[in-house]
């Protein structure tokens, strides 16, 4: 299913699909890590869900939505990392986070692949994914989805997904909310049975089959749709006003969804 | 009668490497690749000490000592310099096994660990931490049970965080006076007030030490993070957060910042080429060294 006609590119449709994973959110905190999710954070700002609060990626909540390369605007607020925990734990929150792996229960890992003791390799360690995944809503953003990224288990719990919170107990699973998995193949959530990952759309040109082949254990996909595209209204947006650059083909590389 | 004048504190960088001994554990302020206290890192990088116990959030200063083989516990809850994400010593250190204990926790765990020590107590409660391998790479971090019930009756486990107790802290910031009273005039205080409370010792590095009514001359008096009752030592090391941001005085030296990746995750020799330029002199060896650098990439 080509959409040639309008151009539409698989990085618009994933913008959008970050979007509406915060449109239903309300006056929050919208945390966006990286490009794609700010891209998508802001396009929800200015269509679906005007409420949600953005900072600079710094220190300062700001009062408009600039391009994802401009920091400056009308400040409304000062968040600086001390005020960032203090929301986390207040829990007016939504991040969205990236994943080096996330696994069929929704863990990610973030800290290191192989073993902690000895690392294959080390990454950025758990940075705040266990205390985002046990206090706000949590997302995952993968811009390269293979069976690398998802695998039958992570090699390390940074990200802590609904089973093991509730092999913790209640002090967990209260506010472990992993919400959604943008992918740039599909969109998912841990709705699977056993709150396991399960696919609810593929990407427009993206069939079920790719997406399982491309994910290292059995994907919950009965009842899966299609990823909507972007409106005309979204395309200009992301096209003319937030990424004008095309930042977001860096991610998701141009081509025709 | 004194004159009521608190003392002066003023100290060389030797003077603080000095107060420093083997085995310490030590907390350093800063965030990242963010106003981190640069110049007495590099004092410590060319000291005798050994087995320390490094704490922070960590930047090329968790990278530069665990190359130089001066950490032996190291406390973090990430290690990155924000454009370069993965510190490329700190990664060789992890995967060559060269520090012999690692405590990886979550990044708000580790401030109520500083809070918990700031207060003098011996944990404190929060939610991070549960569910996630953090509890399970570190046996030694308990839960707790609440003795509330929660709105739905349960008493919820909770994870007792220990106090992350700290000898000294070093931190830098903008300005402050010889007496140890700080300004930071970035962005972000970051955390370096928390450091100060949770150690026996504070040393302070500044870009510029001004009289105590200069503090708040020009600033908001918000801007005093560090009260002198909370520091011990303070030093002027005017561009010492290099190569870290240290605005609005300088922002990131990102080219520098690439030269010491690229070094430190080349081959031994590279290495040595940058430490040999950089890294065997004393500060204004450094700054001369970096000046001249900086000349050639005109």
């Amino acid at each position: 299913m080509s959409s040639s006609t309008t151009g539409v590119t698989r990085a618009d449709v994933c913008a959008a699909a970050v979007a509406d994973a915060f449109k239903d959110d309300g006056e929050i905190f919208a945390s966006p890590m990286g490009t794609m999710p700010m891209l998508g954070v802001r396009l929800a700002k200015l269509t679906s869900n005007p409420d949600l609060v953005i900072s600079d990626g710094e220190s300062l909540f700001l009062g408009g939505v600039p391009p994802i390369f401009a920091k400056a605007d009308v400040v409304e607020g000062w968040i600086p990392f001390r005020r960032v925990f203090d929301v986390v734990a207040y829990g007016k929150r939504h991040v969205m986070m990236g994943a080096t792996q996330v696994d069929r229960d929704g863990n990610q890992n973030i800290s290191a692949i192989g073993s902690f003791a000895r690392p294959k390799r080390q990454l950025l360690g758990s940075r705040g994914a266990p205390g985002n995944t046990v206090n706000n809503r949590t997302s995952y953003w993968v811009p390269r989805h293979n069976p690398r990224v998802f695998v039958e288990q992570v090699d390390i719990v940074s990200g802590v997904g609904p089973k093991r919170a509730a092999a913790a107990g209640p002090g967990a699973t209260r506010f472990n909310d992993i919400h959604r998995i943008v992918s740039n193949l599909g969109v998912f959530d841990v709705g699977g049975p056993d709150h396991t990952v399960r696919l609810l759309s593929a990407h427009p040109g993206v069939s079920v089959e790719q997406i399982q082949e491309a994910t290292g254990f059995e994907l919950d996909v009965a009842g899966a749709g299609v990823t909507r595209e972007p409106t005309l209204e979204e395309l200009v947006i992301i096209r003319e006003v937030l990424d004008p650059k095309g930042i977001r083909f860096k991610e998701v590389p141009q081509e025709d969804a | 009668m004194s004159n009521g004048k608190p003392r002066d504190k003023r100290m060389s960088i030797e003077e603080v490497v000095a107060e420093l001994s083997d085995g310490m554990t030590i907390g350093i302020g800063g965030w990242g690749p963010r106003r981190k206290p640069m110049a007495l890192v590099r004092a410590i990088l060319n000291s005798d000490l050994k087995d320390l116990t490094i704490v922070s959030w960590g930047g090329a200063d968790v990278g530069l000592l665990a190359r130089a083989g001066k950490i032996r516990k190291l406390v973090y809850a990430f290690v990155s310099l924000d454009t370069v994400p993965l510190e490329p010593n700190f990664q060789k250190a992890r995967q060559e096994g060269t520090i012999p204990e690692v405590v990886e926790l979550d990044e708000g765990m580790f401030q109520t660990g500083l809070k918990a020590a700031a207060e003098r107590l011996p944990f404190l409660p929060m939610r991070a931490g549960l569910g996630s391998d953090v509890l399970v790479n570190n046996p030694q971090i308990t839960t707790v049970t609440s003795p509330y019930p929660a709105p739905d009756g349960s008493f919820e486990e909770l994870t007792a965080v220990p106090a992350i107790n700290l000898d000294v802290a070093l931190v830098h910031l903008n300005r402050a006076d010889m007496h140890g009273n700080a300004t930071y005039l970035g962005p972000d205080p970051y955390f370096d007030d928390l450091f100060a409370m949770a150690a026996e010792r504070t040393f302070l590095s500044v870009e510029e030490i001004v009289d105590t009514a200069g503090l708040t001359v020009d600033t908001p008096v918000q801007r005093l993070l560090l009260s002198r009752m909370m520091v011990s030592g303070v030093v002027e090391t005017p561009n010492g957060a290099h190569f870290t941001d240290c605005r609005p005085d300088y922002a990131r030296d990102e080219k520098f910042q690439k030269a010491y990746a690229t070094a430190a995750g080349g081959t031994d020799a590279d290495w040595a080429a940058f430490e040999q330029r950089f890294l065997t002199g004393d500060e204004a060896a450094y700054q001369d060294a970096v000046k001249a650098w900086q000349e050639e990439q005109q």
